[in-house]
């Protein structure tokens, strides 16, 4: 099968690439551009652990083809810390409130909330449960998670982390 | 999990997309969102020879208001029909629907069209659409035609789209100001198709109903239009013994399939449920 031509942004930087139209976007990136940090969980558009960002919008990388990202402008968990090399507030967050166990899902939930803080740069609790609703994580119970989403959209509004009452 | 190999085409135009179709035949097949045919893609359930990827067409996006319609391309995402603030006035049960399909991710790209178009018992809109009375314009190389919800569906993944044939807009009626509706959806987790779910329009006047309309999702081969229920509460105040009969009607076309989500007379009896409910919200939002 004829490969096509592809031209995107990649964290910030221009790449072309030849890639069969059944590639899915997720293998593009891990094995054509080594970007390992998205992975590949249940690869049947449920866990949320290939999630990246893509022209201002969460996809799950393993339901979209690499051709279908043509032009696109993707980001992934590799291009989310700050150009000096200190993490992004959401990676920060993550560290401090313990929002990870085995870490495995934690691109796709870093990816979805770095969009969610976006839109929504002061969430609700609610808000933020329903937000990550498409990610889904084994060990944490989400708890730390949410704590981690919050602590960042405080640190990105510039107001002190107040932790709710258990 | 990967596809079978195919060709790729990126149109600009619904009449380029069209001529691709016609010419492909059986061995074309038009790409939405992505996120019911890629799933089947991966799983070799499908395996189409051509993608005809819709994305490129300007045209099928946005909403419009058109007389007494609203026109909304088929390419609109899930994602721009809640942030529209234009549908959340005029047509709110969309949004209502919309924000229980699948996840965030799924509604960024997930398109109306496709979801109306694939045929899909599980696929939320197809009752709504219903329950509405849309008509979705359909488009082939030798002209376009309008095709009215209610007709769309003949069983599971069989619609009377013919090969070649591509659904451009859904075309729905506005609603009365005064409306009220409810889309009642029960699952078993975020992103799963209902076990039962039930769409309701309604307008009162005077404490009674004026007029009614009840779609029901994946309780059949196809999305049902209750025709008989919502004919038995018109007239009535929503009083207790008329909504019971009118779930009762509403059960009795119901012809679920024994799954994961429950045997097939829970998931009839969830109907049933869902159909209460919704009644009872869409009560409480009507004016009049």
């Amino acid at each position: 099968m004829a490969k096509s031509q592809i031209e995107l942004k990649v964290n910030g930087k221009s790449v072309e690439a030849l890639v069969e139209p059944r590639t899915l976007l997720i293998h593009f990136l891990r094995e054509q551009l080594s970007l390992t940090g998205p992975h590949i969980g249940c690869e049947t558009s449920h866990c949320g652990a290939c999630t990246v960002d893509l022209d201002g919008k969460s996809v799950k990388s393993c339901t979209i083809f690499a051709v279908q990202a043509n032009g696109a402008d993707i980001r992934t968990i590799e291009g989310v810390a700050n150009v000096d090399g200190t993490l992004h507030a959401i990676q920060e967050g993550f560290r401090e409130m313990h929002g990870l166990q085995c870490g495995f899902c934690t691109p796709g939930m870093i990816m979805r909330a770095y969009r969610l803080l976006q839109e929504n740069k002061n969430p609700s609790e609610e808000e933020i449960r329903f937000g990550i609703s498409g990610n889904l994580c084994r060990c944490t119970g989400y708890q730390n998670i949410v704590k981690a989403i919050q602590f960042a959209a405080a640190k990105l509004n510039g107001v002190p982390f107040q932790e709710a009452a258990e | 999990m990967i596809p079978a190999t195919f060709s790729y085409h990126r149109p600009k135009s619904v009449q380029e997309a069209v001529a691709l179709l016609g010419e492909l035949g059986e061995n074309g097949r038009a790409l939405a969102g992505g996120h019911s045919l890629i799933p089947m893609m991966k799983l070799r359930l499908a395996s189409p020879g051509n993608l005809v990827d819709l994305a490129g067409i300007s045209e099928l996006r946005g909403v419009r208001a058109d007389g007494s319609d609203h026109v909304i391309g088929a390419m609109t995402t899930q994602h721009e029909l809640i942030a529209s603030n234009l549908l959340t006035e005029k047509i709110p049960l969309l949004r209502e629907t919309a924000l229980q399909i699948a996840d965030p991710q799924v509604r960024y790209l997930g398109t109306l069209g496709g979801n109306v178009a694939n045929g899909d018992p599980g696929n939320d809109m197809p009752a709504v659409m219903m329950c509405l009375g849309a008509s979705y314009n359909v488009t082939s190389k030798s002209g376009e035609r309008r095709i009215a919800a209610r007709e769309f569906y003949q069983g599971a993944y069989v619609t009377a789209l013919a090969t070649g044939e591509v659904l451009t807009a859904v075309r729905i009626p506005t609603p009365a100001a005064a409306h009220g509706w409810a889309y009642e959806k029960l699952k078993r987790k975020v992103g799963d198709y209902a076990t039962a779910a039930a769409a309701v329009m309604l307008t009162m006047k005077g404490g009674r109903v004026e007029s009614c309309s009840i779609g029901l999702t994946n309780v059949a081969d196809t999305p049902l239009w209750a025709q008989e229920a919502a004919k038995i509460l018109t007239g009535s105040t929503l009083d207790a013994p008329t909504i019971k009969k009118a779930v009762a009607a509403a059960e009795a076309i119901t012809s679920p399939a024994s799954d994961a989500r429950g045997p097939a007379e829970y998931r009839t009896k969830m109907a049933g449920v869902m159909l209460a409910r919704a009644l009872d919200r869409a009560k409480s939002r009507a004016r009049g």
